[in-house]
């Protein structure tokens, strides 16, 4: 523990993140975001070729869209959903009543259509379902958002919101699974491009109470997850960067995605943790950007 | 034992055909048991048998048929009347 948040302290004073007062909810500086910019265009250079489709989504998403996806069955702990105050005038007065008494005055504030968004895919599946069968060819997208999970903590690495980057694959089971084999090897290659040493290992979603113990045994027997790992805040228990996921067809069959034969869609993604990644290279290679070694100056920066 | 299951996977499994029609060593992931209802058929057994499945048997093969599940539900009370 005292070693995360030295880490995190040490951040702060360099000024790289920004403390708000709250655990896992950082501002970030001018260089942490080259940094990010940088990686991201280095995974530009591996995925563009592939022809994905870009797509932006906001860090809101449409809260039925939320609960259909069945979040909540597995992560309720994590989730975030976006209130505000629908009152008229009295309502309004009793609210600043509250605030001015230090009562608490988020209790009548009332569920939007907004929630956080938890992974950059999760808007993109009833987006696709809605065009219609897949090309025969599959489809690949290329997604990057800001996602919420409530989980405060003083480890830099894990924070309540930050950046994802994401390929989604949809296709045949063979289609989607060579992509995300495909990943894995690049992953691997584009860690070590930048000088950090990685582990990649089957891995589980944290899911909720002892039904999620059941769903963390079935991922993990399917081998449906992998985590590329990266010593950040320890090197007994290194910090998972990026995963690679195969979904079978949960998420066809749940959204109605289908292939042109008008069989149901498997669907496998792949996540860069942004910042996570940003945090490994500052803790692999100093708090300097300008003291890292050549090599890997050149391969983010050119 | 083999009806208590049989009900409980008609009630929750989500299963698209009837369940009376199973052979007891169906495969019921093949037949459409979802993750999600399997942790409920899971649920529904513990509180029908006054159970707890250890962590250890909380996984695919427990819940792979009805058979399966026979068998690991034997085997949790066994363990439970030897303690």
């Amino acid at each position: 523990m005292d070693m995360q948040v030295s880490f995190l302290d040490r951040l702060f004073d360099a000024g790289l993140l920004i403390d708000t007062g709250v655990d896992g909810l950082y501002g970030r500086s001018g260089q942490f975001e080259s940094v990010i910019a940088a990686f991201e265009r280095l995974i530009d250079t591996y995925g563009g070729a592939d022809g994905a489709e870009a797509m932006r989504f906001p860090p809101g998403m449409n809260r039925a869209i939320f609960e259909k996806s069945g979040y909540m069955k597995s992560f309720p702990q994590l989730a975030g959903t976006v209130h505000s105050f629908c009152g008229g005038e009295l309502d309004h007065m009793n609210l600043l009543k509250c605030m001015e008494v230090g009562d608490d005055w988020t209790k009548g504030q009332e569920a939007t259509e907004i929630v956080l968004t938890p992974a950059a895919c999760y808007p993109l599946y009833p987006t696709v379902a809605k065009r219609g069968n897949l090309p025969a060819e599959g489809a690949l997208f290329d997604l990057q958002s800001y996602c919420f999970r409530h989980e405060p903590s003083q480890d830099p690495a894990r924070q309540q919101l930050f950046r994802m980057r994401e390929y989604v694959c949809m296709g045949t089971e063979q289609h989607v699974t060579d992509f995300r084999q495909l990943w894995m090897d690049r992953g691997v290659k584009m860690m070590k491009s930048v000088g950090l040493e990685v582990v990649i290992d089957v891995a589980n979603d944290p899911f909720f109470g002892r039904a999620g113990k059941m769903m963390v045994n079935n991922q993990r027997d399917q081998n449906l997850k992998f985590e590329l790992l990266i010593p950040i805040t320890s090197t007994a228990n290194p910090t998972a960067c990026m995963s690679f996921n195969y979904h079978q067809d949960s998420f066809g069959t749940k959204w109605g995605l289908n292939l042109a034969d008008g069989k149901v869609a498997h669907t496998a993604c792949v996540g860069f943790g942004l910042e996570r990644i940003a945090l490994a290279l500052f803790h692999t290679h100093g708090l300097d950007v300008k003291a890292w070694p050549e090599s890997v100056r050149a391969t983010l920066w050119g | 034992m083999n009806e208590t299951i049989r009900e409980l996977l008609g009630k929750v499994g989500g299963l698209p055909g009837p369940v009376a029609e199973l052979a007891d060593d169906a495969d019921l992931y093949a037949v459409g048991l979802s993750s999600f209802a399997s942790v409920q058929l899971m649920l529904g057994l513990e509180e029908a048998f006054d159970i707890e499945f250890p962590d250890n048997l909380l996984n695919r093969k427990s819940f792979a048929s009805i058979a399966a599940i026979e068998q690991t539900l034997t085997h949790i009370l066994k363990s439970k009347e030897a303690a």
